[in-house]
């Protein structure tokens, strides 16, 4: 009964939150919507004993991307009235197919009873190893090939950003690694000869 | 009490609300990408309850692989934001038109 209660609360919120998220006319509102929307998701997923999962959520979403979402928000100046327009004459034809596609999956899922065979959720779990220490099992066992891959793809992410980002700016005074190493002993020093007398 | 198909129909939900978004966001880009990661976010509810129910614990390493990838995505795409705002000096989606398509 009381996760019925928490259930209904928590799910009211997600869709509150996914409304604001598309209605809201400011684009840092939208984005602070999705933090609330990716929070009580992480809630949800508690309630779901994905313990591990619902704290990476917290940790990487509302932590990471979301504050980047937020820092690109901010630090470009959005003209928000000119990409608000057409809002009002797309909104039906969004709104049927949002419709349609409720009225389908409620159908599937709620009318024919799609996975309605298994019941109501099974007994928590009283498994020794907590959630985190069994998905390792696995991660690191089957799924160790994938989980090297994940790695490559975030490190191409990371190097695609960067690469995509950089620019040169006129008058930008940066080191050139090439020009340095490149530099022979003729460009830089120079022999005088002094006299020790001091005549010239 | 809850079901299988309560989780279902949530994540449904919230797919088609992401959907309806980019409908009505069609101009701007940032809301666009915010619409994908709620989409990416109701994908996820769907393996997670089905993880439950079924007592597998593979649907729970998938979302962990998408949720690598989706912020691989984001952070590529927000990139790329960033490079076409520097260069049209908006972030409208019809500006970008130089392919013809």
């Amino acid at each position: 009964m009381f996760v019925t209660l928490l259930f209904y609360a928590f799910a009211t919120v997600l869709v509150g939150a996914a409304l604001g998220v598309v209605l809201s006319r400011n684009p840092v509102h939208a984005a602070l919507f999705l933090v609330l929307a990716f929070f009580t998701s992480a809630a949800l997923w508690l309630l779901l004993e994905a313990e591990f999962l619902g704290i990476v959520l917290v940790l990487v979403y509302v932590g990471a991307v979301m504050v980047l979402f937020l820092f690109v928000v901010m630090m470009l100046d959005v003209n928000v009235a000119q990409l608000r327009e057409g809002l009002t004459r797309h909104a039906p034809l969004g709104a049927l197919v949002a419709g349609i596609m409720i009225v389908e999956i409620v159908y599937v899922v709620w009318v024919r009873e799609l996975g309605g065979t298994l019941g109501p959720m099974p007994a928590a779990s009283v498994a020794s190893v907590s959630n985190t220490k069994a998905l390792g099992a696995v991660l690191y066992t089957d799924y160790a090939l994938p989980f090297q891959l994940a790695a490559v793809v975030l490190l191409v992410a990371i190097v695609a950003a960067i690469v995509l980002t950089m620019r040169k700016r006129p008058g930008y005074r940066q080191q050139d690694i090439a020009a340095q190493v490149a530099v022979r002993r003729e460009d830089r020093v120079r022999i005088v000869k002094v006299d020790p007398a001091g005549r010239p | 009490m809850i079901g299988l198909p309560h989780f279902l129909v949530l994540a449904g939900v919230l797919f088609s609300i992401a959907v309806a978004g980019i409908f009505l966001n069609r101009k701007n880009m940032i809301v666009l990408l915010m619409c994908i990661e709620l989409m990416l976010l109701a994908v996820n509810f769907n393996f997670i309850a089905f993880s439950r129910w079924l007592g597998n614990l593979d649907g729970q390493v998938f979302v962990f692989f998408i949720l690598t990838v989706a912020a691989a995505e984001s952070a590529i795409g927000l990139a790329i934001l960033v490079v076409v705002f520097r260069e049209r000096r908006g972030i409208n989606v019809d500006s970008l038109d130089a392919m013809r398509g």
